[in-house]
């Protein structure tokens, strides 16, 4: 199943990735490999099998609702490269 | 031309829950706290951080889920809905998409005496994104600042069915749901706080036929009346383009509350590609019947019942048994009040009058306030006993609200008892016949409004303590003398 150079540029915009035109058509491969590779799986009978909603047989984990400590507020803006009056500074999205 | 049309309104209803701590971290929730102070690795969504179910957010759905008459799943799963926005640090919201916790519901309206079911879709958990504060508008603001504080409050998307035909019933849908998730204390409901949040989509197409039109969804609803006034904006909108022979483009738009119009934001074609699947740090929620039924037990007395029982047991309309199941606050101040002074009919009367006239003035809600049930009860029975008159008593009672103090202590202070003395009042009455002899002989000519002159007069000078049924009668023994 090959991929179009289009498909590939627009997964690489939905994960905001700006790719050099060689690297597109690399993608545009590996991608349609991978891709193979599914309908290799799809060949196995899955008639009644329930679709796997997680791959640990684990359920239900909560936590009660009780408060936990927060990050005292320069530790959380530690990372931040530009912050102002204690928040994150970031150009505007429309 | 609109008799022509139905408009086909289906809501997307998004509720902050009033959880103590956010959906998947142990931050307590934080409205109007310094920005960025509730916040940790998880809902900052630095990478490693593993999210936690809260189990109160559980709970609380699966309580909305039966006070909305759904069918609760027995397994549901959590899935990352991915997008790029600044208030959104992980870069994906967890929602959930086809396990939805709760499903195929109804809520009731009544409009004019008929009762309507509204169909609910669906009702599943999610988190909130932060906030995002910018100078001036997002338009000519240089840069945009962002909150975290507000990331991973849990939310309830609750989706109606389009079974809504008029602004009028979509604005009926949500003080509905409002007063619902109120009597079930699950969230604050503060539409103009944003934790109760409305989009709507909208349709319209000739009365009768079956398909539906192009639909348009709007967001930025506030308030009630923005809601009805967009709707209607954008029923009118879609009807004369139609009628123009235009077509309609399936779009999100926008209210501009200040121009009063609904503006396109973005068309389908450029619509998010939300790539949704499971998220693998949360396992799936099983809900055995046991836990739906335990759940169920701890359900209050919901609006629809509150109302029943107001109008068989005191005998009340259903316009004032609505006014008083629209807050669990307002009906619980009414319960306490009616148990004290059993006159409900009164109370009612008092409470969506007087009472909500002046929470209104001062922007204030009923639990904030300072005449609590007892006190005007006590008020109440002064004016029974006649110690004050109807008209003292709105004195007396707004002074109660503004200084929290007794009826007997305002109306002994200030001297507002009423007067019953009929000697005293009859100098009065005769003072005033006196000082009006136009009047009276307009009234003698059989001009009976003019007693009510005579009768103001007469309150007038008594400064409002006379008591209204003595001076009627002796204006009118006085008058009917030759």
């Amino acid at each position: 199943m090959a991929l179009t150079i289009e498909e590939v540029e627009h997964v690489a915009r939905l994960a905001r990735l700006n790719l050099p035109a060689e690297e597109k058509n690399m993608y545009a491969q590996q991608l349609s490999s991978i891709l193979d590779f599914f309908t290799i799986l799809n060949r196995l009978p899955t008639d009644g099998v329930e679709p796997l909603a997680h791959v640990l047989p684990l359920f239900n984990v909560m936590r009660a609702d009780e408060t936990g400590p927060s990050l005292p507020r320069d530790e959380a803006m530690a990372n931040a490269p530009l912050a102002e009056d204690g928040q994150f500074k970031v150009p505007k999205i429309v | 031309m609109t008799e022509k049309y139905e408009a086909v309104i289906g809501l997307e209803v998004h509720v902050e829950l009033k959880t103590n701590t956010k959906a998947f971290c142990g931050c307590g929730l934080s409205f109007g706290a310094l920005p960025n102070s509730h916040v940790c690795p998880g809902c900052l969504g630095m990478p490693g951080a593993i999210p936690v179910l809260n189990r109160e957010l559980v709970e609380f759905a699966i309580k909305t889920g039966l006070a909305l008459n759904c069918k609760i799943a027995e397994f549901c799963r959590f899935d990352r809905k991915n997008y790029f926005y600044p208030d959104l640090p992980a870069n994906y919201q967890i929602s959930q998409l086809d396990l939805p916790i709760a499903s195929a519901g109804y809520l009731e309206i009544e409009s004019e005496g008929v009762k309507k079911k509204i169909g609910i879709n669906r009702v599943h958990m999610e988190e909130d994104a932060g906030k995002l504060v910018h100078q001036g508008s997002i338009m000519t603001t240089p840069y945009s600042l962002v909150d975290l504080n507000r990331a991973g409050t849990p939310l309830l998307e609750i989706v109606s069915e389009p079974d809504i035909r008029s602004p009028r019933e979509a604005s009926m849908y949500m003080e509905k749901l409002r007063s619902i998730l109120l009597f079930l204390r699950v969230s604050d409901c503060k539409m103009e706080e944003g934790s109760l949040r409305c989009d709507a989509n909208v349709s319209v197409r000739p009365r009768g036929q079956e398909r539906l039109g192009t639909r348009t969804e709007i967001k930025n609803l506030n308030s009630f009346r923005s809601l009805e006034r967009a709707l209607e904006y954008e029923i009118k909108r879609h009807i004369e383009l139609l009628e123009e022979g235009g077509e309609l483009v399936q779009e999100t738009r926008t209210w501009d509350e200040d121009r009063q119009v609904t503006l396109s934001m973005r068309s389908k074609e450029e619509a998010q590609d939300y790539r949704y699947f499971p998220d693998p740090n949360l396992p799936p929620v099983i809900i055995d019947p046991e836990w739906v039924e335990r759940v169920r037990k701890t359900l209050p007395e919901l609006p629809d019942q509150a109302r029943e029982r107001l109008m068989s047991e005191y005998n009340l309309s259903s316009y004032d048994a609505n006014l008083l199941t629209m807050s669990k606050d307002v009906l619980d101040f009414f319960d306490a009040c009616v148990a004290e002074y059993n006159e409900p009919k009164l109370i009612a009367n008092w409470v969506m009058g007087e009472l909500t006239r002046l929470l209104n003035q001062n922007n204030m809600e009923i639990k904030d306030c300072r005449v609590t049930p007892s006190s005007l009860a006590a008020m109440l029975k002064l004016m029974e006993q006649g110690t004050i008159s109807g008209k003292i008593a709105k004195v007396v009672f707004e002074e109660m609200f503004n200084t929290g103090d007794a009826p007997e202590k305002i109306v002994k202070d200030r001297g507002l008892v009423q007067i019953s003395d009929e000697s005293a009042i009859k100098a009065i009455v005769d003072e005033v016949i006196a000082a009006n002899p136009k009047v009276v002989e307009d009234f003698k000519a059989g001009k009976e409004k003019a007693l009510g002159f005579l009768v103001g007069q007469v309150m007038k000078a008594s400064k409002g303590k006379a008591n209204p049924e003595i001076v009627n009668r002796l204006l009118r023994e006085e008058l009917s003398r030759p």
